[in-house]
Parts: structure tokens; C-alpha cells; sequence
């Protein structure tokens, strides 16, 4: 690659080409209903979730109640429903604090003088090894269970694993010729750093995030699941939590929001793939070898479908 | 043998960069841990009697190494609100944990690595896309979920295997705590397995697409002869670093996993212990747990360093 | 002479577009054939279509005899049996056409085990004697090497080596020497002809420097766009060239080679 960032022409054809494939379609569509049900949750809801109505309880799938509702009478598509909007609002600002911590963290270990960088490096394979839900659950111990703690946990556990493949990026770009040129010529450090390397890695970085979105997604999930949020938040992990008790008798109310679940983690991990292969065709089906966890020098990206779930995936 | 010690080393420093990352969260986030265990109704002076008893009247630095020099003798923490101590406690819980951690990695591997490779090697195949298909599926839906759904249909609809719990009298009893086992490790081993599936689909059409497999193909092999006598031994690489990484998530898998079947095992007491803000031992836990990581990271690479012949130095 | 090779109306299509558009020529036995031509002309996927290794999603029409035998639509199966026994390729990449976590001498010695049946200690016995056969240094000890151990021009020799293991009727050689070092390719062009000459293998020689093939071929084919543009023998191509496009190429050569006969 010669050129230093995209003309407006190729990034629109990647976006096209988006569209164009199953994967990319069908993740678009099912991020593209989370974000519906969150929105429309704060203006409207079929009942008020919160609702308490012992009359109606355990109500099978009906065109009143297309989820049914659970013992305490309340409907649970009125509570999938708001609970998007948390599960939303987690995912997004992971996203941001992890894009942020990420970013920084790895283009300074790339970019810092050798001594300096490696140990920066070196610091963040440690940090990778706490996994990321773990990590959440000692955030959580200590500030509380609230939207704001579980994602400030996540976003810098999934930052780290970022990070990495950040540095990875950057050192490639930095040997690129005409990088040296550019250096060559006399641009200061900053302006490098905006308009030659940050544009060339942003594909790369737009994938990695829509993953750690995925993962964000099962964290909270997980996390509500045990307990360790507040019950006034409303959450998909907490109705499966307070479903499960009454499994025994009534397991049919447990498809619904575990359904959502599934529903925003896979649209989230195939609109990554999509973008992947859009971005770089080559790169389609494949992925990159994982280095080593102590190894500072990453030879290649790694898999974004791998990278960021070594801290939670088994949520 | 030198890279052995060089990675040693870097592994103590790991461990004692993980402890410190680990006791600064707890201790620099806000929150009196004097006040959490002397109650709401303590009197000011017993809240300060508290605080001397534990140290936590002290300089930052003479906690930490307190700490430390504790570890160092074997001594993992103690709780400030019932006195048990970590390693105490670690027996019994260990005796659930590990048995499942090992036995779901295993299955995990025996299951997703020849499949993976499958899936890879006939990429373009109704099967080789249906076994892409499904662990992408797979990788989506949250563990404690799967565990639900598990519950629903051996464990109550069909009544095989028992729903929850741990007998009493633990592996006294070997037949039923293999029964109350094999659930939670299936579940485990299928969600690590949805992961290790696409890694190793991914690592395999990396291998296929390199010129050496044709090659060998033009030395008179066929495809597949190609793919097991040149490919796999290079596919195996990446494959046992992902392997590496699994523990991670692994660990984070296994809390939730006894949550949702009721296991009394080092899940279950961390959760508790992060519930009931009793952070003497969730330290000591979550450094534990972080030092498991960072030495099964060190095996794996010591593991590459001897299968691949390109690391070894002066070979 | 009898005919080894006989190449009728070749055409690769991949996504709809003819990479190899009705390629036809004949290679006689012990006979050297030089396909020359630019990057995209269709000279590497001719000779991947003959073997049968053209990349997944290509398609293959035509027809291509080796000794009388159809080889076009075969199964794999049935083609690998061909390959290295009687037909046989070198490639031009050294840093990536061996395998680098097996040891050289057994890579060698694989054609040998598979198509002769050769136990494994004569095998690897009989791959010394080819590491020493095309110039490798200290055989014994370059054969239970890695190929990251060796240079680019060592691990080249060592796709011949293994090319020739089984005393091929016909080597295909798709720019061998590219990759290499200008001290090294003569080497390496000198060894080829050398052992072409002496074992009668018939060779098919791709490269883009017509110069370069002019010591070691007898006929030589133009190709540009999938298609045959000229050919003939190659002191007659090289001195008189009649299409536009050969001049073309020719003039190009002699501006780059620095002495070489031209």
C-alpha cells in the first residue's frame, strides 16, 4: 500500500461491499434492532416492564404478550426491550473507553524510544493476562455494579487486548516508505501521527471495536447474571438470573432474552467480519497467527474474533 | 535452556506487576473496607479499632508489601470478616474447579480441533461453511445460557443428569459427583470449543494457502496428504498459543458456569467474597487466578520455543 | 523426437476473465522450451494448469497430453500420481516453497518414499547423494538442516533437488532464479542446464528476461495477455524478432542486463 489514507471513492466502495455480503447484512440488521428497541424504549413500551401484576403471570406467547410474561405478571418483551437500552449503552461506551485507551497505550509503546516502548509492551501483556471479566468482577468489588463501573472495567480490559494489536499496526505503518518519507521531509511527530497513521489503522481498529462491542455484550450480560449489578437496571443478564429460579416449571421465559443476547453478540461479530473482509479482501476467512502471550513483537493482526474474547469469551 | 530462565524471569516480574496492579485497584479505589466490615451500625471508634487491626491505617507501600511478604510465605489472605483464609478454603473448592476446567479443556480440544480443521480444510464445502456457520453461532450465545438450556433439557425435562448442586460429601462419593460434573463441563466445553473451532478453521486456511502445501502437492501429494504431513505440524504453532490464551477466558467461563449449576467450587467463593466486599480475599483469589494465567502462558511459549524449529537459537 | 508434451487450445478462466486464453505447443522429449513474458501474460498459470494446481475457482478447458495421457478434468488423486514422478516443478520463491518446520534431506527424500515406495533409510541416504548432485555444501549436514538455515540460493537447489528426485520426464521451471541474487542465479542457471542435459529431462522454462533463458532453451514462446504472440527458435527471436511486443521486451532486457548475452 503506497497511498497514505483513502480517497473518498474506496471508502465508500468498502461500505458497499459491506452491504453486499450475508454476513455484513445480516449484522447490520441485528445492531440495527438493538439500537431500535433501545430508542423506542424511552418513549414507549408495550406495558411498563416494571409493572406488577399477579393476575397475569406466567402468560404464554400471545399477540398481547408476544414474549409472554413472567411471575410476577410483568411483560418480558416490555423488559427485553428496556434492557437493550443498557446493554446498548455498556456496549458503546466500552467501545469509546476501549477505542481511547487502546489507541493511546499502543501507538505510544510504538512510537516512544526503544526502552521506554518495549517496557510499555511488556506492561501490557501482564495486563492481558488478567481476564477481562475477571477484572470487571474486582472493579465491580470495589465501586459497585453500575452501568458506568462495568464499563469502565470492560473498556480497559478489551483496551489492552487493543492495544496490542494497535502497536502491531502502527509498527507497520512506521516502516512503510513513504512513512520515512514523510519523516524524512521534517512533519513534526503529531502531525504524523494524525494524518498518516491514525487513517491507515483505522480499519483495522473499526474492526477490533465492533468485537469488543460482541464482547461487551456477553460481559454485562454475565455480569447482571451474577448478580454483581444493581436491580433497579434494568438488564437481560438480571431477567435470566430471576428467570432461573423458577426453571424447573417454567424454562420457556428463558429463550426470549437469552435470545437477545445471541442476537446482539452475533450482529456485533458478523458486522466485524464483515468489515474485515471488506476492508481487506485478502484477509477473508483467515485470520493471523496469535503471538505468544509474553511476546512483545506481534508479527502479524490477530484474529479480532479471537483477540478480544481471551478476557471474557466464556461469557 | 538460557531462553527457559530469561522467560522465568520475566514471568516472576509478571507475577509481581500483576500483584501490584492487582492491590492498587483494590486499595486506591474509594470505598473503607474498615466501614464495610464494622457495619453501618459501628461506632466511629470501632471502626478505627478495625482499621489499625488490619493495617489499613498504614502507608500505601507498607500495605502492599505486607502483603506481599505474606504471599511469599504462602499465605494468600485472609478474610477480615470470617477469618478463613484463601489457601484454607482452596482445597475443597479446587477439587470442583479444577477437575472441570480440566476436563472441559480436554473435550474442548478433542472436539473443536479435528473440526476446526475439517471446517478449514473444506472451506468451500456445504460442511466446511455449516461448521462455520455454527460456531459462529456458537461463539454468540453466553455460557451461563447454554448452561440453562442444558439444565432445561437433561436436567428436567429428561432428568439424566442432576440440574445443580455438588454432593455433600464431594468426591466421597464418586459417582455422583461425576454425574453433578457433567453438565457444567459439557457447557464449558462448548462454549470454549465454539472459540477454539473458528481459531483453528482460521489457522488451517492460513497454512493451506501458503506455497510450501503446493509444493508438496507438486511432489506428487494429494490434498489432503499435503494438509496432514505439511500443514498440520504448522497449523499446530498458532494453535497452541490460542490454546495459551483459552485459560483466560477459561477462568472468567468457569465462575459463571458455577453460579449457574450451583458448584461450591473457587467461582463461586470469588463471587460471594466480590458480593460481600471481603477484599482480603478477593486480592489474594484474583492474584492467584492471574498467576495461573501468566504460568500457563509461560508454558505455552516454552511449548512453541521446542516445536518450532525457527526459535531455537544457534539450531 | 517423440512428443512428451503435447498443450492443445489451454484456457484458464478465473472470475470470468481468461487468464490463459487457447495456448497451444508441443514439447518433445529431452526437448527445452522457454515461455517468456511479462507478470499477468498467463506464463505461471500455463504451467500450474498443466500440473493441475491452478488456484481454487479457476477453471481449466482445453487439453494437455503427457505421454499420450490426457491430464485436463483428472482427480486429484490421479494427478498427484503424475506429479514428481513425471512431471515435476520448481518454483520461484525460495523464502516460501519449502516447509519450514520439516528438515530439508526429509523433503527431499518425500518424492522418493511416495512414488518409489523407497524405504526411509535409503530414502534419506538418496537425498544426500541429490544434495551433493546439485552443489550443496557439506551434504550430510545441509540434509538434516532447515531450510531457514540456508540461503536463498541453497534452498533453491533444494527444490531442485527435490524436483528431480524421481528422474522426471519433464521440468517445469517458473522463474527460478528471480528471487536471487544476480552471483546466484548464474550458478543456479548453470546447474540447471547441467542437469537437464545430462539426465535428458525435457524442461519448460517461464521467465520474463528472454536473455536469461537464451543459454538454456532451444525454442522459446512469447506470451502477452493469455496469448501466444510469437515463437520460434530462440536465437531466431532473439536476433529477428517479428511482433512488436518481443522487441518490445528484448529492448527492455538489453537496457537492464548489465553484459549479459543478449
Amino acid at each position: 500500500m503506497s497511498e497514505p489514507s483513502e480517497s473518498p471513492s474506496e471508502r465508500s466502495s468498502w461500505f458497499g461491499e459491506l452491504w453486499r455480503s450475508w454476513p455484513g447484512r445480516i449484522g447490520a440488521a441485528l445492531v440495527g434492532i438493538l439500537v431500535l428497541a433501545a430508542v423506542v424504549s424511552l418513549v414507549w413500551t408495550p406495558y411498563d416492564p416494571k409493572q406488577v401484576e399477579p393476575r397475569q403471570k406466567w402468560l404464554p406467547v400471545s399477540w398481547g404478550h408476544p414474549f409472554g410474561t413472567d411471575g410476577a405478571g410483568k411483560d418480558l418483551l416490555s423488559q427485553v426491550l428496556v434492557g437493550a437500552r443498557t446493554t446498548l449503552l455498556v456496549a458503546v461506551l466500552t467501545v469509546v473507553l476501549a477505542a481511547v485507551v487502546g489507541l493511546t497505550l499502543g501507538v505510544l509503546s510504538a512510537i516512544t524510544p526503544r526502552l521506554v516502548g518495549e517496557s510499555l509492551a511488556y506492561v501490557i501483556d501482564v495486563l492481558i493476562a488478567l481476564p477481562t471479566l475477571i477484572l470487571a468482577l474486582v472493579f465491580v468489588a470495589a465501586l459497585g455494579g453500575s452501568v458506568w463501573t462495568v464499563s469502565l472495567a470492560l473498556g480497559i480490559g478489551s483496551g489492552v487486548v487493543l492495544a496490542r494489536v494497535v502497536r502491531a499496526e502502527v509498527s507497520r505503518v512506521l516502516t512503510q516508505d513513504y512513512m520515512i518519507t514523510a519523516t524524512a521531509s521534517g512533519s513534526s511527530t503529531w502531525r504524523s501521527i494524525w494524518r498518516h497513521i491514525l487513517p491507515n489503522i483505522a480499519s483495522t481498529v473499526i474492526v477490533q471495536l465492533s468485537l469488543i462491542a460482541a464482547l461487551a455484550v456477553l460481559a454485562e450480560a454475565a455480569l447482571s447474571f451474577l448478580g454483581l449489578t444493581p436491580v433497579s437496571t434494568p438488564s437481560w443478564g438480571r431477567m435470566l438470573e430471576s428467570l432461573q429460579q423458577t426453571i424447573t416449571v417454567h424454562p420457556g421465559a428463558l429463550v426470549f432474552p437469552g435470545l437477545a443476547v445471541v442476537g446482539a453478540t452475533l450482529g456485533f461479530n458478523l458486522l466485524g467480519d464483515a468489515l474485515r473482509d471488506a476492508v481487506d479482501p485478502r484477509l477473508r476467512g483467515r485470520s493471523a497467527t496469535v503471538s505468544p502471550v509474553f511476546s512483545s513483537v506481534v508479527d502479524r493482526v490477530e484474529d479480532p474474533a479471537i483477540a478480544p474474547v481471551s478476557g471474557g469469551g466464556g461469557t | 535452556m538460557r531462553y527457559v530462565l530469561r522467560r522465568l524471569g520475566l514471568l516472576l516480574v509478571a507475577v509481581v506487576v500483576a500483584s501490584v496492579v492487582i492491590f492498587a485497584l483494590l486499595r486506591l479505589l474509594p470505598g473503607d473496607l474498615a466501614r464495610v466490615i464494622g457495619g453501618t451500625q459501628a461506632s466511629p471508634e470501632r471502626i478505627d479499632a478495625i482499621r489499625q487491626e488490619l493495617g489499613l491505617d498504614r502507608p500505601l507501600v507498607r500495605q502492599y508489601l505486607d502483603w506481599a511478604g505474606g504471599l511469599l510465605q504462602g499465605d494468600f489472605g485472609r478474610s477480615a470478616l470470617n477469618g478463613e483464609t484463601v489457601t484454607g478454603q482452596l482445597g475443597t473448592k479446587l477439587a470442583i474447579t479444577a477437575p472441570l476446567v480440566l476436563a472441559s479443556t480436554i473435550l474442548s480440544v478433542l472436539v473443536a480441533v479435528p473440526l476446526g480443521i475439517v471446517a478449514g480444510a473444506r472451506h468451500r464445502r456445504a460442511d466446511g461453511i455449516a461448521l462455520s456457520a455454527v460456531s459462529q453461532l456458537g461463539i454468540a450465545v453466553p455460557t451461563f445460557w447454554a448452561g440453562l438450556l442444558l439444565i432445561i433439557v437433561f436436567g428436567v425435562h429428561w432428568s439424566v443428569f442432576p440440574a445443580q448442586g455438588f454432593p455433600r460429601d464431594g468426591w466421597d462419593e464418586p459417582a455422583r459427583a461425576i454425574e453433578s460434573l457433567v453438565l457444567p463441563t459439557i457447557t464449558l466445553a462448548l462454549s470454549q470449543g465454539a472459540v477454539l473451532l473458528r481459531f483453528v478453521r482460521s489457522a488451517t486456511l492460513d497454512v493451506l494457502h501458503q506455497d510450501y502445501i503446493r509444493t508438496a502437492r507438486a511432489k506428487g501429494l494429494t490434498r489432503s496428504q499435503a494438509l496432514y504431513r505439511h500443514g498440520l505440524r504448522n497449523a499446530s504453532l498458532p494453535i497452541i498459543s490460542i490454546l495459551g490464551v483459552q485459560i483466560a477466558s477459561l477462568i472468567a467461563g468457569v465462575v459463571v458456569i458455577e453460579r449457574v449449576f450451583n458448584l461450591p467450587g473457587v467461582g463461586q467463593m470469588l463471587v460471594r467474597d466480590i458480593g460481600a466486599r471481603d477484599l482480603e480475599k478477593v486480592q489474594g483469589t484474583v492474584l492467584l487466578l492471574a498467576v495461573i494465567v501468566l504460568v500457563v502462558g509461560f508454558l505455552v511459549d516454552v511449548a512453541h520455543r521446542l516445536v518450532d524449529p525457527r526459535l531455537r537459537v544457534g539450531g | 523426437m517423440t512428443t512428451l508434451l503435447e498443450v492443445e487450445d489451454l484456457t484458464v478462466t478465473i472470475g470470468g476473465r481468461p487468464v490463459v486464453d487457447g495456448v497451444s505447443f508441443v514439447v518433445v522429449e529431452g526437448g527445452r522450451l522457454g515461455v517468456i513474458g511479462e507478470s499477468g501474460s498467463g506464463k505461471t498459470m500455463t504451467a500450474l494448469a498443466i500440473v493441475g494446481l491452478t488456484p481454487d475457482g479457476a477453471e481449466v478447458t482445453g487439453r494437455v497430453r503427457l505421454d499420450g495421457e490426457d491430464l485436463v478434468g483428472r482427480a486429484d488423486r490421479s494427478y498427484a500420481a503424475l506429479r514428481g514422478e513425471r512431471v515435476a516443478m520448481v518454483f520461484q520463491d525460495p523464502r516460501t516453497a519449502l516447509n519450514p518446520v520439516m528438515r530439508v534431506g526429509r523433503q527431499i527424500s518425500e518424492p522418493l518414499r511416495l512414488h518409489r515406495g523407497t524405504g526411509r533409510r535409503e530414502a534419506a541416504r538418496l537425498a544426500v547423494e541429490l544434495c551433493e548432485r546439485v552443489g550443496l555444501p557439506d551434504p550430510e549436514r545441509t540434509a538434516r538442516a532447515y531450510p531457514h538455515q540456508l540461503s536463498g540460493g541453497q534452498r533453491q537447489r533444494v527444490g531442485i533437488a527435490m524436483a528431480l528426485a524421481c528422474r522426471p520426464a519433464l521440468l517445469i521451471a517458473d522463474e527460478p532464479t528471480t528471487a536471487l541474487d544476480v552471483t546466484v542465479q548464474a550458478e543456479v542457471m548453470a546447474l540447471l542446464r547441467e542437469l537437464v542435459v545430462s539426465d535428458g529431462t525435457a524442461l519448460l522454462f517461464i521467465s520474463h528476461d528472454i536473455a536469461l533463458v537464451s543459454g538454456v532453451v532451444d525454442d522459446v514462446l512469447v506470451m502477452r495477455d493469455g496469448r501466444i504472440v510469437e515463437r520460434g527458435p530462440v536465437a531466431t527471436i532473439t536476433g529477428a524478432p517479428e511482433h512488436p511486443y518481443t522487441r518490445q521486451l528484448l529492448d527492455a532486457a538489453r537496457r537492464t542486463s548489465y553484459g549479459r548475452r543478449s
